[in-house]
């Protein structure tokens, strides 16, 4: 037997985030993700860490707002009603230009919804959640190995970029059990010249703040950011495929979704049809490249999606209308069965072969 | 065997959730690909509790069991609920203490064990559960003694670790019958 442990992923996520660095949480319980907490209020006293349950989601944003600005490695989580009371907050991390690391366990909406499994915060997530010009970094885990390592990078690239890494995941990537090694390489945190930690009388004093009244400046500054975000598009996109280099159908999707239609593909496969599956890891930035070279040899592209259809809209765009794309979704805390998306994949290849 | 797609469920309290965690642990003690995945809903609150539990030679694609290749009901709304979806040429194993009823399927193979009862004649508290979970082994040709000393390790803690010696003896005696 390898080193290998089973963990729930919500439990994974605090576990790789004290692996990371991060001795700071903040957060209210919401399902599916309250095992994050409940994790983090077992272990941070033991490891000279701060757990605080806020009074609200939208005091424990505030409270990831003044630890980044300390430059400490700093997280909250939630659900998506409470993601949605996030939403001021996230829009300052980003206007102060603040690392953080966010973890979204979605559950079906809109408003209070239910608590099962959704990825309906798609749009909110990848076009940032709060007002303004800015984007988060969306990392989008298939496995608890994932939920895990996709945490360490998280916080890595909130402290390189200096702005917010979002964990978007759903109840059952929360919930489920898989084998995990924890032995995950953690770069260091690189040096915050710019964080508020004192003077101590030697140097000028550091500033963290959004607001800027002077338009001619704010627009500079958000020129600078999406400079970097340009930066961020070409260097740090990530993303599986499989089966897609002769395929004639390819499935997007991500997260549980994906593993749903992995099954599918191989069923397909099995009936000489086809197909093959990209799955974007990373959701913004959205890995644009592998479904422009997909659609040079692809017949249709179905995105499969726990929600109405939202990263459709992102598949479209990356594929240049050069074929037809359909949605084959469930919402509400449904899942879709991998039957129903290999009937999909039936009808869209115009019957079995 | 490449796949085995397994459903446990029943009341809150049975330990579902537990004896399924059990089976994913031996798999993946046995270097077995495995998930487990559980029921979170409002059901969870006083009424049925379930897992998926995925046991695999290659990776596990989707972690929900729809149909499972094995079900085990501790309750009859288990089986109402489930009895339909088990593939052709699958199997149950209902406690029938606790299900009166018979399977209705002529396509499957049935295992009913009277857990409950044998959980309280032998005093082994609220261990059906574990009664099953020797059947179920035996059933599926992977009852070894070896195994389950060290999943039994993994799953009770270290706080709880005088519990070991009743859950083998509870899994032995599912494995006699």
């Amino acid at each position: 037997m390898s080193d290998k442990i089973l963990m729930k992923g919500n439990e994974a996520i605090a576990e790789a985030a004290i692996i990371a660095g991060c001795r700071h949480y903040f957060g209210y319980p919401i399902t599916p993700q309250t095992e994050i907490a409940a994790y983090m209020a077992k272990k941070m006293p033991k490891i000279g860490g701060t757990f605080l349950q806020a009074e609200s989601e939208i005091a424990a944003i505030n409270m990831v707002y003044g630890v980044a600005s300390a430059g400490k490695r700093v997280m909250t989580s939630s659900s998506s009603p409470g993601v949605s009371l996030k939403g001021e907050g996230l829009s300052y991390l980003a206007g102060s230009d603040l690392p953080s690391l966010i973890v979204n366990v979605q559950r079906g909406g809109p408003g209070l919804g239910g608590i099962q499994p959704s990825q309906s915060d798609y749009f909110q997530s990848t076009r940032g959640g709060g007002h303004g010009d800015y984007h988060m970094i969306v990392l989008a885990p298939a496995s608890v190995q994932e939920m895990a390592e996709l945490t360490v990078k998280g916080f890595e690239l909130a402290d390189t970029y200096r702005m917010t890494s979002m964990i978007l995941a759903d109840g059952t990537m929360g919930q489920m059990m898989e084998p995990v090694s924890l032995d995950i390489d953690v770069k260091p945190a690189p040096e915050k010249p710019w964080a508020t930690t004192g003077t101590q009388m030697a140097r000028e004093h550091n500033i963290v703040n959004s607001l800027s009244l002077v338009p001619e400046e704010l627009e500079e500054l958000n020129f600078k950011r999406y400079d970097r975000y340009k930066v961020i598009e070409e260097n740090e996109t990530m993303f599986e495929e499989y089966k897609v280099e002769d395929a004639d159908i390819v499935l997007a999707a991500f997260g549980i979704a994906a593993r749903v239609s992995k099954n599918a593909v191989d069923e397909a496969r099995k009936m000489g049809i086809k197909a093959g599956l990209i799955r974007p890891i990373t959701l913004w930035p959205f890995p644009k490249a592998p479904f422009k070279a997909a659609a040079e040899h692809a017949k249709a592209f179905i995105s499969v999606e726990l929600n109405m259809g939202q990263m459709i809209e992102d598949v479209i765009l990356a594929t240049e209308s050069k074929c037809p794309v359909t949605l084959c979704n469930r919402a509400g805390g449904m899942i879709p069965d991998p039957k129903q998306v290999l009937n999909s994949i039936i009808e869209i290849n115009g019957g079995a072969k | 065997m490449s796949a085995k797609n397994m459903l446990f469920s029943g009341f809150g309290g049975q330990g579902i959730l537990f004896a399924g965690k059990f089976i994913a642990y031996k798999g993946l003690i046995e270097d077995k690909q495995v998930s487990w995945l559980p029921s979170y809903g409002p059901e969870m609150r006083g009424g049925t509790a379930s897992c998926s539990v995925i046991v695999s030679d290659t990776p596990v694609g989707s972690p929900i069991v729809s149909n499972p290749d094995i079900l085990v009901a501790m309750n009859l709304p288990s089986l109402d609920r489930f009895e339909d979806a088990v593939v052709p040429g699958g199997m149950i194993i209902a406690d029938s203490t606790l299900i009166e009823r018979k399977v209705k399927r002529d396509d499957v193979t049935v295992f009913y064990v009277p857990a409950t009862q044998m959980a309280s004649d032998n005093k082994l508290g609220n261990l059906a559960n574990m009664i099953i979970v020797g059947k179920l082994l035996k059933e599926i040709g992977d009852y070894t003694e070896d195994g389950l000393n060290a999943a039994l390790d993994k799953v009770i803690s270290a706080r709880h670790a005088d519990m070991k010696e009743v859950n083998l003896k509870a899994i032995k005696l599912g494995a006699e019958l």
